[in-house]
């Protein structure tokens, strides 16, 4: 028995559309256009902080900005070094700390990791990296600060408790990118699991740990919360190591935003676009990085 | 057969390291090991140090009308606890702060992933997705700063009055929106929240939808669906507690930022049911207060900050069993 069509639709041809199916196709049509619009509306907020920082902090900007002091008050010109040096000493410091930890615990949890303690440290890692960065501030202050006063050696700890899960997460994610055979062609070779791991397994996996190694630098360098309540901020250059509290540039940014006046709101813009430039040419160099290698 | 009597190469005891090449390989797991430990070490640490100080507040207070009753006069004792602690007031700022910035953030992400993996042009792909991955690698006082001397003058407040003088009025959503409009207040901390958290919950969604079978969205084309339908259909009903976990991690999120809120939810230390009113966040009053605190003060501070650990921290840890199944997620935004 042949399909019978129903009179009514028989006479439609293949190319007319039904209402119906109009209607779905106009709705489809019509929220394409509106994640199209959701596109936009969300990469519109970068461009606007991109030009911004950049319109409002380069009349700031200058020799003068990375070589001198903050004036106090409401005096024209001067600059932060002293929040450059100072977040270049912590950040520094910190990374010294948490790269070759995090490595290493990333190489624990790849090659020699087994059973549910390297699920707990995984899940724990995952944790850590959503502890609120006040939350590490009050755990350093309370820990360390109340003993021994702010400073930057506080202050960079504090940043190495940051970068640590983030330096370890991705650490990981890298080593396990190292194929199987090349571990296996060493041990046949007759290394030693120590001498695979450091003369096979790490420089494999070198760009992409310095790729993580960079984010989180670039994640340190705009910390602000952990620096309050541990490098406390500072008007002059510090070197000490210890014991006195220290500037940050990013301290300096959330101080001068909020000072009534125009000159130190200016400055706190061209802090920002020192940030900013510094964390870009962080993050897209460790992209640019990775992207590389994996080709 | 002449078996056992060839002679062999050599002996194996030969190939027993001496001396310190006997230790290298076992010194190495141990260090490995330690750092691997280290994780948990400062976690706990972490935990122990912070309960330990905010115990007495607790205490002192009684940990029910620590976080329910809102009237926060700090003492200003060095060795006693003299002051009247109680966060309601922040932790309500901190949870409507980041309840507006999730119903801004979760609608846009999920278009946004939607409108990458599905509808833009192959080869931008990438670049679009990179474009709002970088949202996530502004620092949040850059955000502040932005938010408070840029965003909020020219966008934020115009659209407050506006919503405030449309919506005030209204029986009984009209309390919400009630105005007057001060400079700094919850909806623009919420606001300037959402733009931060958009890339983390946009990353594992995309992530999360890319893992939707392509059997199953060529047999919806196949059977005459159309892109929305696919999307609505197939895509968004699979993806469903992803999207559930991802939007979790960004309240995670959203729940722990401190400078940008500081800088944008206003400052009193009181609370109140509009949106528009200037209060204070956990995180936010940490920071703000921290440096003029006495030392009971810091203690009650520790433990507002040990409540914020604990709320941020259950919401990551269901966030992660339900992002779980789909693996870890790569790039830089969920870090």
């Amino acid at each position: 028995m042949s399909a019978t069509l129903s009179p009514e639709r028989e006479h439609l041809s293949l190319r007319t559309i039904d209402p119906y199916t109009r209607r779905r196709k106009q709705r489809s049509r019509f929220v394409r256009g509106l994640l199209l619009a959701a596109m936009v509306v969300a990469v519109i907020p970068l461009f606007l902080i991109l030009i911004e920082v950049v319109r409002r902090g380069w009349p700031a900007m200058g020799w003068e900005f990375l070589t001198q002091v903050q004036p106090s008050g409401r005096t024209p010109g001067g600059g932060y070094v002293h929040g450059i040096i100072g977040t270049f000493y912590m950040v520094g410091f910190a990374t010294l700390i948490s790269v070759p930890v995090g490595i290493l615990a990333a190489i624990y949890l790849v090659e020699y990791g087994r059973g549910p303690l390297t699920g707990i440290i995984r899940f724990f890692t995952d944790v850590m990296t959503g502890v609120p960065s006040v939350f590490v501030g009050l755990f350093i202050y309370a820990l360390l600060v109340r003993q021994i006063g702010f400073g930057a050696f506080v202050g960079g700890l504090g940043l190495s408790v940051m970068m640590l899960p983030i330096i370890v997460r991705s650490s990981e994610e890298m080593l396990r990118l190292v194929p199987e055979d090349q571990r296996a062609a060493s041990a046949g070779l007759g290394a030693r699991k120590w001498q695979t791991i450091m003369k096979v397994v790490l420089p494999t996996a070198a760009p992409g740990l310095t790729t993580g190694a960079m984010l989180a630098v670039a994640r340190a360098a705009g910390e602000t919360a952990v620096l309050l309540l541990t490098a406390l901020g500072s008007l002059q250059v510090v070197n000490q190591f210890q014991g006195q509290p220290i500037a940050s540039i990013t301290l300096l940014v959330y101080r001068g935003a909020r000072q009534p006046f125009a000159e130190g709101q200016q400055r706190a813009w061209a802090g920002a676009l020192f940030l900013m430039v510094m964390v870009l040419l962080l993050t897209l160099s460790a992209r640019y990085i990775s992207s590389r290698s994996r080709r | 057969m002449s078996l056992g009597t060839e002679q062999r190469p050599f002996d194996p005891t030969d190939l027993r390291a001496t001396g310190s090449a006997r230790w290298a390989d076992p010194l190495f797991r141990t260090i490995s090991f330690a750092a691997g430990i280290s994780v948990l070490l400062v976690l706990g640490l972490m935990i122990g140090s912070t309960t330990l100080d905010a115990l007495p507040v607790f205490q002192y207070q009684g940990l029910v009308s620590f976080f329910t009753t809102s009237e926060w006069n700090a003492g200003s004792s060095r060795n006693e606890l003299t002051g009247t602690y109680g966060a309601f007031a922040f932790i309500y700022g901190t949870l409507i702060s980041s309840l507006i910035a999730i119903m801004i953030a979760l609608p846009l992400s999920i278009a946004v992933s939607l409108y990458i993996n599905r509808i833009a042009p192959k080869r931008f792909r990438t670049t679009l997705a990179y474009t709002v991955e970088l949202l996530a690698a502004v620092p949040s006082v850059v955000y502040g700063l932005w938010g408070l001397l840029s965003f909020t003058p020219a966008v934020l407040l115009p659209v407050s009055r506006f919503l405030s003088g449309y919506l005030g009025d209204v029986p009984v959503i009209g309390r919400i929106f009630e105005g007057p409009v001060p400079n700094t207040n919850y909806f623009i901390a919420g606001n300037v929240l959402a733009i931060m958290i958009l890339p983390i919950i946009t990353a594992i969604a995309r992530e999360v939808m890319a893992q939707t079978p392509a059997d199953q969205i060529d047999a919806a084309y196949g059977m005459g669906a159309t892109d929305w339908e696919v999307m609505r259909k197939v895509i968004l009903r699979r993806s469903f507690p992803g999207i559930v976990g991802a939007s979790m991690l960004g309240l995670g999120r959203a729940l722990g930022e401190t400078i940008a809120v500081a800088m944008l939810i206003g400052g009193q230390q009181r609370w109140g049911i509009s949106i528009f009113f200037a209060g204070q966040s956990m995180a936010g009053h940490i920071a703000s207060t921290f440096q003029d605190a006495a030392p009971e003060t810091v203690n009650a501070l520790i433990a507002v900050g040990v409540g914020l650990f604990v709320i941020t921290v259950i919401v990551n840890m269901l966030a992660r069993v339900l992002v779980w199944r789909i693996g870890r997620v790569a790039g830089d935004a969920a870090l």
